[in-house]
């Protein structure tokens, strides 16, 4: 990519807090400040803060989006109630995965879709290109929206604690909700209780204008419970543990929702509440009624070296029998593990398989995702 | 910046070299600050084993973090004679310590290190 790589409005913090900038989906973004590991371990026990500002948002108005949301999406988004949020996907008419998405509804004709920084113009030209007589328009606001996350078991106490007004709401946010609040400093801010780390957590939604402020007030206000600011590389050993896909690894235009385990997202509508076609409804039904030559799973190393992306998954006799997706050594449970697509004759739990690193067989168990699931 | 002392020797692979680099004379080995910091918390080193032979410029071993694994170079030729076992539990010392604890194999040269960047050569690299 020749451009410059596109900043953060937090990007003279990152800088002041000395963190490692690497070049990430055509952004400069931290993937550490301080370490890896107490980054992780930062937000597993007590809470982490993360600059998120890369990720796409779309703003979708008019009395026909949820009309046109169910045509372009594979899940139901007239379903989900006002301040709601649904994770789903847009998927090709051949049912490949396009990017994976949140969606929230933040009023009845008016929604608010979060994408990969990757794919976020690719997201806009298709639902764009999907538009067709639907009554709603997009907005990409990306450049507008800062996106900042708090994570973590301390993560409710620390963004109540940071509102002037909606602490209440905080505390009564369910998972997968999210509600208008206004920060301390008169900053208004849309706060969602979701998050990509398998902890409880809240993303803010806030101006970019307002991004230094709300980091500052963040650190301030989460210092005595232990948060510390996280980056890329904490981000995927967190999402890694929880079992959650990453779009580029676990999901690519050559799968479907069906193979990565993800197929509950997909809804097809019953006699009782039907719903109209949607982009792909053939061919994810037929990946569902048929089946799938592969499926996701986990895996975990009996020794040390870890598998990573790519790394083929091996029979007795060398031959490639599946491939390792991402992986990593677990900060959380000290030893290596991984996700990988493997055939379904291989994918009960227990099952010992072989994984080429680097040249050399490394055992792998097959175990059922995630690998961390928080106390709830 | 990371720091790079000057009384030391340094491979292109960013390993640095303790020691008279003459045939004969055993030197110690480890990784700079830089290639520490740039492959994050490091949690598995497997470096060569006493007793096994190394060549310049050659793999000898693999470091893993949380975020990457990376390849062991050589930076000398000769053979193993001792290998810093405190890493098995304790990988790391390599990133708080580099230069000291942190220290990976020692090499008895079997020929002079004739390759090696001094100080101030191996931090123009890494700029």
């Amino acid at each position: 990519m020749a451009d410059a790589p596109l900043r953060s409005p937090l990007h003279d913090e990152h800088v002041a807090l000395g963190a490692t900038l690497v070049p990430f989906a055509g952004w400069e973004m931290p993937v550490r400040y301080t370490g890896d590991i107490a980054e992780h371990t930062a937000v597993r026990t007590a809470a982490g803060l993360f600059d998120l500002s890369h990720m796409g948002e779309i703003a979708v108005h008019g009395d026909g989006a949820e009309d046109f949301l169910d045509h372009a999406l594979v899940g139901r988004m007239s379903a989900i109630a006002l301040g709601g949020a649904k994770y789903t996907m847009l998927c090709t008419p051949d049912g490949g995965v396009i990017d994976d998405l949140i969606v929230y509804r933040r009023d009845w004709d008016h929604y608010v879709i979060v994408a990969n920084a990757a794919n976020k113009d690719v997201v806009v030209a298709e639902l764009e290109s999907r538009l067709d007589d639907y009554d709603a328009r997009l907005e990409d606001i990306s450049a507008e929206i800062a996106l900042i996350a708090v994570q973590g078991p301390r993560a409710e106490r620390i963004v109540a604690a940071m509102c002037a007004r909606g602490d209440d709401d905080i505390v009564a946010m369910k998972y997968y909700s999210a509600a208008n609040v206004l920060l301390r400093g008169d900053i208004h801010a849309f706060a969602a209780r979701t998050g990509y780390t398998g902890e409880d957590g809240f993303e803010l939604f806030v101006n970019a204008a307002d991004a230094v402020a709300v980091w500052r007030l963040a650190l301030e206000t989460g210092a005595s419970d232990g948060l510390i600011p996280c980056g890329l590389s904490a981000r995927d050993t967190l999402r890694l543990e929880a079992g959650m896909p990453l779009y580029g690894q676990e999901l690519t235009r050559d799968t479907t929702p069906f193979e990565a385990g993800l197929g509950r997202i997909v809804v097809f509508g019953s006699a009782a509440r039907p719903r109209g076609p949607f982009v792909g409804h053939d061919a994810l039904l037929r990946a569902k009624v048929e089946g799938t030559a592969s499926t996701l799973v986990g895996l975990v190393g009996d020794g040390r070296r870890a598998a990573r992306a790519g790394y083929p998954i091996v029979d007795e006799s060398g031959d490639q029998v599946g491939v390792v997706t991402s992986g990593a050594p677990s900060p959380t449970l000290g030893r290596p593990i991984a996700m990988a697509y493997v055939p379904h004759a291989m994918a009960e739990p227990g099952t010992e398989v072989a994984v080429d690193v680097r040249g050399r067989r490394e055992p792998m168990t097959v175990t059922s995702l995630p690998f961390y699931r928080r106390d709830s | 910046m990371t720091n790079v002392p000057d009384e030391l020797a340094y491979s292109a692979e960013h390993e640095w070299v303790s020691g008279d680099p003459d045939a004969g004379a055993v030197v110690t080995v480890g990784i700079t600050e830089h290639a520490a910091a740039a492959l994050g918390d490091i949690v598995y080193v497997e470096a060569p084993r006493v007793g096994d032979a190394v060549v310049a410029g050659e793999v000898c071993g693999e470091l893993e973090s949380t975020k990457a694994v990376s390849e062991l170079y050589s930076p000398v030729s000769g053979t193993v004679t001792q290998v810093n076992e405190a890493l098995e539990s304790s990988p790391e010392t390599i990133n708080s310590d580099a230069y000291g604890e942190g220290w990976i194999f020692k090499v008895e040269l079997s020929e002079s290190a004739t390759d090696l960047l001094d100080a101030e050569a191996y931090a123009a690299t890494i700029e």
